[in-house]
């Protein structure tokens, strides 16, 4: 398996896209740090960056990536290998080499510049979506032998993800207005990674108190300690379990 | 060696395997014939795992394939279409091979086609910038690089000039004599004459029979097993 692993990440690393990927970080974590004398001020466009652009490039470059090691996977299956040790080893490929560029990305100007538990829990959060942005794009190209087709899928998921589903909460929001919808608020959050992530990071800055009585809500559960491990073990799902659908699929798949 | 039990597979509509039933065993050189689109490759694919069957099971040396990976490692495979991660150069592809097979049980080299084909002065090149005829020696070297007792070769000849044909014949005789098992997916008949013992023939996805070339020429009263085949073919048609 380490063996997968490491033709995979050699392959990753001979292709320039996630050198870019890592430089591009890179140059926006530093510049957003030096265009505001504030760090807070900085965090949270640094922030609002991460949530943005992470998931997009994890979840296109990872679909494009099993699409194209289709020959690689093909050569793999026919040799006495487990497919399960294929399959997880092009996710630990993906996840290590796109994780360890986004560490070198935004962690070493976070930790220069802001070295602050919203800084950790920034570049934390960033990380484990890398994961789930990764886990998601396995997902999407196993279910669809077309290559535009699966890449179509992947953007429309990321769209989903970052846009369409605050839209909708905001249409439910809007709604039910009369309604009490703290406590539902805090389940439809769970139900989008990069909102998670979004929560925990703004109630470590301690902008909670802009966002009225909804804010408290979540300050009294992302806040304590419980709730923050919750969040963490949602998040964990949220990798688990595409990459085990994934899995099962690929398993069964006619090569 | 090998056994399949009424395996059925479909994609789709589309009856690609149609309750196959076939016993290979060892020393046995089994052509498999029959025309375009007759399951040929589904079936050699399913017996290497490639593709799963919707129904029934195939066995290798009596241990049920469908959970294991192990038994690969008895199988050298050349594919009809080789395809390989296009970065990589032929040398790179032959350490990986080697690198992933490292640890099976029965390692051993045998790089007697790598330097037939004279892939040592190629090795620097890569995988994208090679002709289909070049792609081919090197799925053959690696089907027949780890010593494996079972060969299953899809179209062998098919892109390889006549000399590297020649050189890719003689390596499946004498891998014969050694005792192994060699299953063959053609449509060059003739040069099949004076390699197999076995025919197995195939039409849409059914088994139509599985005979020893002796009782074929029998039947048919051919001596040319391309003019045997064209006369069961006519009689199916």
């Amino acid at each position: 398996m380490q063996k997968i692993i490491k033709y995979v990440i050699t392959d990753i690393l001979r292709n320039k896209i996630v050198i870019a990927y890592t430089l591009l970080l890179l140059i926006i974590s530093f510049s957003v740090f030096n265009l505001e004398d504030n760090t807070s001020k900085g965090l949270l466009s640094l922030m609002n960056i991460v949530l943005i652009v992470v998931p997009l490039i994890c979840i296109i470059f990872s679909t494009i990536y099993v699409y194209n090691s289709s020959e690689f996977i093909e050569l793999l299956v026919s040799q006495p290998l487990q497919r399960k040790h294929i399959w997880i080893s092009l996710f630990a490929g993906m996840a290590i080499a796109l994780t360890l560029s986004f560490f070198i990305g935004v962690g070493i100007a976070v930790f220069i510049y802001s070295f602050t538990p919203t800084g950790i829990i920034l570049v934390g959060v960033g990380l484990i979506l890398t994961l789930i942005f990764v886990a998601i794009a396995l997902l999407a190209a196993v279910y669809t032998r077309d290559k535009a087709k699966g890449i179509g899928i992947a953007v429309l998921l990321w769209l989903y993800f970052s846009l369409i589903f605050d839209g909708l909460v905001l249409f439910i929001l809007f709604q039910f207005a009369d309604y009490p919808l703290e406590k539902p608020m805090l389940l439809l959050s769970g139900l989008n990674p990069i909102d998670m992530g979004r929560i925990l990071i703004l109630l470590k800055m301690d902008v909670s108190a802009l966002m009225g009585y909804t804010g408290a809500v979540f300050q009294s559960f992302f806040g304590t300690t419980y709730g923050f491990i919750i969040t963490i073990l949602v998040m964990l799902l949220w990798m688990i379990i595409p990459v085990s659908l994934s899995l099962r699929k690929f398993k069964r798949k006619d090569l | 060696m090998i056994i399949a039990t009424n395996v059925t597979k479909k994609f789709g509509r589309l009856v690609a395997l149609n309750n196959v039933s076939a016993t290979c065993n060892k020393g046995e050189c089994i052509a498999l014939i029959g025309p375009n689109g007759s399951g040929k490759t589904t079936l050699v694919k399913s017996i290497l795992g490639m593709v799963v069957p919707d129904s029934g099971f195939i066995t290798f040396n009596s241990k049920n394939i469908l959970h294991d990976w192990l038994y690969r490692e008895h199988i050298g495979y050349m594919p009809q279409i080789g395809r390989y991660p296009e970065n990589m150069t032929i040398g790179q592809v032959l350490n990986m091979m080697k690198d992933i097979r490292s640890k099976c049980s029965n390692y051993s080299l045998d790089e007697d086609l790598v330097n037939a084909f004279k892939l040592p002065d190629l090795l620097k090149k890569r995988m994208r910038t090679l002709s289909g005829g070049t792609t081919q020696k090197v799925s053959a070297s690696l089907a027949f690089l780890f010593n494996p007792d079972v060969l299953i070769l899809d179209e062998p000849t098919a892109g390889l000039d006549p000399v590297a044909s020649e050189i890719l014949k003689e390596k499946i005789i004498a891998e014969k004599q050694k005792g192994k098992l060699v299953l063959i997916t053609s449509h060059i008949l003739s040069e099949l004459d004076d390699l197999v013992t076995q025919v197995i023939y195939m039409q849409d996805g059914n088994l139509v029979f599985h005979k020893s070339i002796e009782l074929l020429r029998e039947d048919t009263g051919e001596e040319k097993l391309s003019k045997a085949i064209a006369s069961v073919m006519q009689k199916n048609r």
